[in-house]
């Protein structure tokens, strides 16, 4: 089978699996990272957000072989470390704010707000309510207002 | 009588292990001619075995406490842990709380329903906890060779008067006792509560945010592989050949691929192989349950299900008939389980809700012994109604059965969507007959499809009907009247249920009638008003019966600026609604101008918006606030996405909608940019349930306001059901596709 390596959470890794695998399955199936979650497997839902070279990509519709040996996935069980801390100033927002319900979309919104402000920020703008709507990732537990609050606080610390 | 005394038990164990024995403690609510609603029948019903649940105190300092019920996101391991904390006098850090795996000598204890779990809770784990402290302290002061009295215990820290100090984890042994006592204790007065009633956040919220929680599909469970099935095009197909078994057997990493009741099975070494493999079998499927049925022979079928109206009155009368299409109850977290059924005994960890009906059902598809079987309960991603089912489980558990090989068994969205539990088509038809100011009389007939229950809260009816005040009522009539109850001085009431139609999946979602009959009453309500010209909201505080009801409505009115100017098509709603103990009113402003309606949303829908969301609620004694707000918040949401956006569509027998681009739960652009929740302080000494409470009067008032911004009254549910808002996708294969561009679509 082929070899696919590149780096996740800091480490290299090396996966003995087929081309069209994708990259949800190789981290949760092979390698036992289950932070990110499977919420559709299509691509809409962003249950499974992660970092790829800091942007957020929806690893459930990546192939394994896109992946180059110099790519670097950052998955929530890695956010933190980015940061140089116990936890990431979004994380530690998500607590201040009790933002979790059943907590199962939570590592993917954590994730995908991560990835607004370094965008917003990269424009030299202020995160406004437009960019906020614009958040794909579903929480059917509705906990969305916390969300705005969390990231907004989280905004001023990164 | 002193209503917080009771009996406990310190139970024989080696280190101190305490429990609750209510007995001969519980007042009033044990007298069965006085049920109110729903939730004393359950609470009732839970009594007999409420003894058996315990508290232990372990040597490093902490309290555990294994909890009978399912956290699926409602907080209750959080509330629970407050409970302990604040008659320990411990810090909540200090208290583990975990699931109980089934247990089938709690009987109807050990079922997360109707939001009951802190109303049936809330004493029996209190006294288990108060008698662990009776004997820490008993102990500290044999210890010291000091009495009781001059003993104080905070922080987990027992000291003297001396200064002397032990803490509890020291005492965990000596405290413990070699048989079973009983023991007397008064639980801690309201005026002391240092916990309850506070804000705490989640206990698992720091799990949650690192991606430590772990869920059913993400427990390390050895051997036991992906599994996905093949299922058919229609709801409840059954498979009839397939054509390619030994082709996809050899597909990459496919380890198994085999015919179950409810579609062909395939095990893989990845997910992402089972999807492949689904795709690629090719089956012959044998006809569904509800086959050649489409939306409107369902809503044909309700029609002539629908029981009379009485005669019509001489009086003027106000009518309406309400259609409350499909609605699916998926939670993010997929129906899912883990199973290895090998050599006569079965374990299985999935996240459940009624966990001992689900291993009587287990153990009786494996044809194995009761005691063979173990279920553990799983934290759920989620529930909403459809963890008090266990499909996911039986499944796992005849694949793993069949090919003799654990599984960790999941639904692809597509097939929780299509072949998931919904909740049930209704149509609810209401007349209200007045004369000048006084309202004569209430009528209002829902019809629905037949609602499953058959997951425990059944079998609790069942238990408990001979001693029921109102009969041998149908079970369903009878869950019908007593989760309905009449908050409006409206004369004579009648309200009736019918169900027709099995063959669907059906099951509760975040209630089973109440989001759909108060929508009716409540649009019905402000019709009313405004034929006797008065403003909706002082029309309801006219009618309302009681005070703590009239407060929350003022409440949300005042908070929510009722009667503000504002633009045409643009507009306030308001509604009210009682359940569980408790009483709720939500003022939603809702902005259906053009503009707004049409603005882009891509793979999503946009429509009305609502603006301002108010939401004022009084569940009696409040455990933590934090908890209860972010349940009314999510309640809100709720009842957005049912007034507004979310249906399933049937036809030909299965439906339209197999993913979240499809079925349009709220999303962050429907949500309101004002949302506001207030907990009203309260007096009561009881707690009361709110996992499910506020939907109803958030979808009625955001149905409200939007007939008030339009004009024009709206009676069919969601609103934008008529508009088809996206390109079904096939149902063979039955699942989609796994996309290559997640690298580039935001
Ligand atoms: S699972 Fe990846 S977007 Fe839904
Ligand atoms: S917290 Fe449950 S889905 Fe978001």
């Amino acid at each position: 089978m082929p070899e696919h390596t590149f780096r996740v959470n800091g480490k290299q890794v090396t996966v003995d699996v087929a081309d069209d695998v994708r990259l949800l399955w190789v981290l949760r199936d092979i390698l036992g990272i289950t932070g990110p979650k499977y919420g559709c497997g299509i691509n809409v839902c962003k249950a499974c957000t992660s970092h790829l070279n800091g942007r957020a990509v929806s690893p459930c519709s990546i192939p394994v072989s896109d992946l180059e040996p110099a790519d670097e996935v950052v998955t929530i069980e890695g956010l933190a470390a980015t940061a140089g801390a116990e936890l990431h100033p979004m994380q530690q927002a998500w607590l201040d704010h009790d933002v979790v319900q059943c907590g199962y979309c939570q590592p993917g919104q954590i994730m995908a707000a991560v990835a607004l402000v370094h965008r917003v920020a990269a424009e030299g703008r202020e995160i406004t309510e437009a960019d906020l709507d614009g958040l794909r990732n579903i929480c059917r537990c509705g906990t969305y207002a916390r969300i705005r609050a969390a990231i907004k606080a989280a905004a001023k610390n990164m | 009588m002193n209503r917080r005394r009771f009996v406990g038990y310190v139970l024989a164990a080696p280190v101190l292990v305490t429990a609750a024995d209510l007995h001969h403690g519980e007042p009033a609510a044990a007298d069965l001619t006085e049920l109110l609603d729903l939730n004393d029948i359950m609470t009732a019903a839970a009594l007999p075995t409420s003894g058996l649940i315990s508290v232990e105190i372990n040597p490093d300092g902490t309290a555990s406490f294994a909890l009978p019920r399912a956290e699926v996101g409602q907080g209750i391991t959080t509330s629970t842990a407050m409970l302990i904390a604040e008659e320990l006098s411990l810090p909540l850090h200090r208290v583990r709380v975990t699931l109980a795996d089934a247990r089938p000598e709690l009987l109807f204890n050990q079922l997360t329903g109707a939001s009951n779990t802190t109303i049936a809770t809330y004493t029996p784990i209190r006294v288990a906890a108060a008698v662990a402290r009776h004997r820490l302290l008993e102990a500290a002061a044999a210890l010291f060779g000091a009495p009781v009295t001059g003993l104080r215990l905070e922080d987990g820290v027992i000291t003297d008067r001396a200064g002397r100090r032990v803490g509890i984890g020291e005492l965990a042994a000596t405290a413990a006792s070699p048989k079973t006592l009983s023991v007397p204790v008064e639980l801690a007065p309201r005026e002391s509560f240092t916990v309850i009633g506070k804000p705490h956040s989640r206990i698992d919220a720091r799990d949650a945010v690192t991606g430590r929680k772990k869920f059913a599909m993400d427990l390390d469970v050895a051997g036991a592989k992906p599994a996905m099935l093949c299922r058919p095009p229609t709801i409840n197909g059954k498979v009839g050949a397939v054509a390619n078994l030994g082709e996809v057997l050899a597909m990459p990493g496919v380890t198994d691929v085999v015919t179950v009741s409810t579609g062909v099975a395939v095990r893989a070494e990845t997910f992402g192989q089972c999807i492949d493999a689904v795709r690629a079998l090719r089956v012959s499927w044998r006809r569904g349950t509800v086959d050649g049925k489409s939306d409107a022979t369902v809503l044909a079928e309700l029609a002539a299900a629908e029981l009379p109206l009485g005669p019509r009155p001489p009086t003027p009368v106000v009518e309406g008939r309400f259609t409350f299409h499909f609605r699916s109850n998926s939670a993010l977290e997929p129906n899912c389980a883990i199973a290895d059924v090998r050599g006569g005994r079965a374990e299985i960890w999935s996240g459940l809700k009624s966990p001992i009906v689900a291993k009587q059902a287990i153990a009786a598809r494996l044809g194995l012994p009761l005691g063979n079987v173990t279920v553990h309960v799983t934290e759920g991603g989620g529930s909403f109604g459809r963890k008090l089912f266990f499909d996911a489980a039986l499944e796992a558990a005849e694949v793993s059965q069949k090919i003799g090989k654990p599984v960790k068994l999941m639904w692809h969205r597509a097939d929780d969507a299509r072949q998931g539990r919904t909740h049930p088509m209704a149509t609810s038809r209401v007349r209200v007959a007045y004369a000048g100011d006084v309202v004569l009389g209430y009528e209002q007939r829902h019809t629905s499809v037949t609602t499953d229950l058959g997951h425990g809260l059944g079998e609790l009816f069942t238990a408990m009907a001979a001693k029921l005040p109102i009969g041998d009522a149908a079970f369903a009539q009878t869950f019908f009247q007593f989760s309905h109850t009449s908050p409006y001085r409206f004369g004579v009431h009648s309200r009736l249920l019918s169900e027709t139609g099995k063959g669907f999946n059906t099951g509760s979602m975040r209630n089973v009638y109440s989001p759909d009959t108060t929508c009716a009453r409540e649009l019905i309500v402000d019709r009313l008003a405004d034929r006797m010209g008065k403003d909706p909201y002082r029309f309801r505080l006219d009618f309302l019966r009681d005070e703590r009801a009239r407060a929350v409505l003022r409440q949300a009115a005042e908070a929510g600026g009722w009667g503000r100017a504002l633009p045409a098509g643009v507009a306030q709603g308001i509604a009210f609604h009682s359940e569980y103990k408790g009483v709720s009113a939500a003022l939603m402003e809702i902005d259906c101008r053009p503009e707004t309606v049409n603005r882009p949303i891509r793979d999503g829908v946009g429509g009305p918006r609502v603006t301002r969301a108010v939401f004022a609620v009084d569940v009696g004694l409040v455990v933590n606030p934090r908890g209860l707000e972010a349940q009314m918040m999510g309640c809100v949401m709720d009842g957005i996405a049912l007034a507004l956006t979310s249906s399933l569509h049937l036809r030909d027998g299965y439906f339209l909608e197999a993913s979240w681009d499809n079925y349009f739960y709220t999303r962050q652009w429907n949500t309101p940019p004002d949302l506001r929740i207030i907990i009203m302080p309260s007096s009561s000494e009881r707690p009361g349930g709110a996992g499910e409470l506020g939907v109803a009067a958030a979808m009625a008032a955001v149905a409200c306001a939007y007939g008030r911004a339009t004009g024009t009254m709206p009676t069919t549910f969601p609103i934008n059901h008529g508009t088809l808002s996206f390109t079904p996708k096939p149902t063979i294969p039955p699942i989609p596709a796994s996309p290559t561009d997640g690298g580039t679509r935001a």
